[in-house]
């Protein structure tokens, strides 16, 4: 990928190419824990806090992912791997609990077992994110630096 | 000890196996379009089309069903995967038509998956109140 050098970012670079497919897959996710979340803390919220409360955690954080990359910028860039690296914790640890602990989750989240139940694709969006996000980090300050550390040395 | 009728099924047993043939064959194509690394062929959306139809058919017939139904169906549950199932193939052919690439080959692949999913989820939910 030749980048323009010290190009100021494009206005939405982060929903184009790849990241619309992360876009869509964000926003599916984004939809389907949201829609879990509301319907396990709707009936019977007593049942399992711990993992409704999780349900609800990782709807936020699809719900916020989807957003940054729509809306992209470098604050955007910014939120989004904060918000894919604590989905990739929160799969990572919940996914190993419900193996685990199985006593801990009487109900099921969308991290439950790697996200078995939806395909997977929970185990494997935020690796997908942080690929994109590496690929899309803001150029500026990190090339400029490079540039000056190449000149001095 | 009486069966379910078919005919009442807000699920309709032939839409339902249709719905998933016609999303398995389009999966696989889709699956070849990435394995050669190319755009999805224009043909794949009029598959697609012909799932969004039945996704429609699916939408009204299922709430029909559900407001004449005596079962115990999650009736909220229910209706969001109807009404999502309907939205998704709409959005990813938007989507893809966006990124004529392997990427929207993708976005087609994942919608059909979705689509293909929430059916089962939708078998599911209408049989699990008890039949």
């Amino acid at each position: 990928m030749a980048a323009v050098p010290d190009a100021s970012p494009p206005a939405h670079p982060l929903s184009e190419g790849w990241g619309r497919a992360l876009v869509f897959g964000y926003g599916l996710f984004a939809v389907a824990a949201t829609g879990r979340s509301a319907v396990q803390l709707g009936m019977e919220p007593q049942k399992a806090p711990l993992a409704y409360s999780l349900s609800l955690l990782a709807a936020v954080l699809y719900l916020v992912a989807t957003t940054c990359l729509l809306l992209g910028g470098r604050t955007g860039w910014r939120v989004a791997g904060l918000a894919v690296a604590v989905e990739l914790v929160g799969v990572l640890s919940v996914g190993t609990l419900s193996y685990l602990a199985t006593d801990l989750f009487p109900d099921k989240t969308v991290w439950s077992h790697f996200g078995q139940g939806y395909g997977f694709l929970p185990l494997v969006l935020p690796f997908a994110g942080l690929a994109w996000l590496r690929h899309t980090r803001p150029r500026r300050d990190r090339e400029a630096g490079r540039d000056r550390r190449d000149r001095d040395g | 000890m009486s069966l379910p009728r078919p005919t009442l099924a807000a699920v309709n047993p032939w839409l339902y196996g249709v719905a998933l043939a016609v999303a398995g064959v389009l999966a696989v194509l889709l699956v070849v379009d990435l394995v050669r690394d190319r755009a999805a062929q224009d043909s794949h959306f009029v598959g697609l089309a012909v799932v969004e139809l039945l996704m429609l058919v699916q939408l009204v017939g299922g709430v029909v069903a559900l407001a004449r139904t005596e079962r115990e169906v999650e009736g909220a549950v229910f209706v969001s995967y109807l009404v999502t199932n309907a939205l998704v193939p709409v959005v990813a052919a938007f989507l893809a038509l966006a990124e004529r690439s392997r990427v929207g080959t993708t976005i087609l692949l994942l919608g059909v998956a979705t689509v293909a999913g929430l059916e089962v989820r939708l078998w599911d939910v209408w049989g699990g109140g008890g039949a």
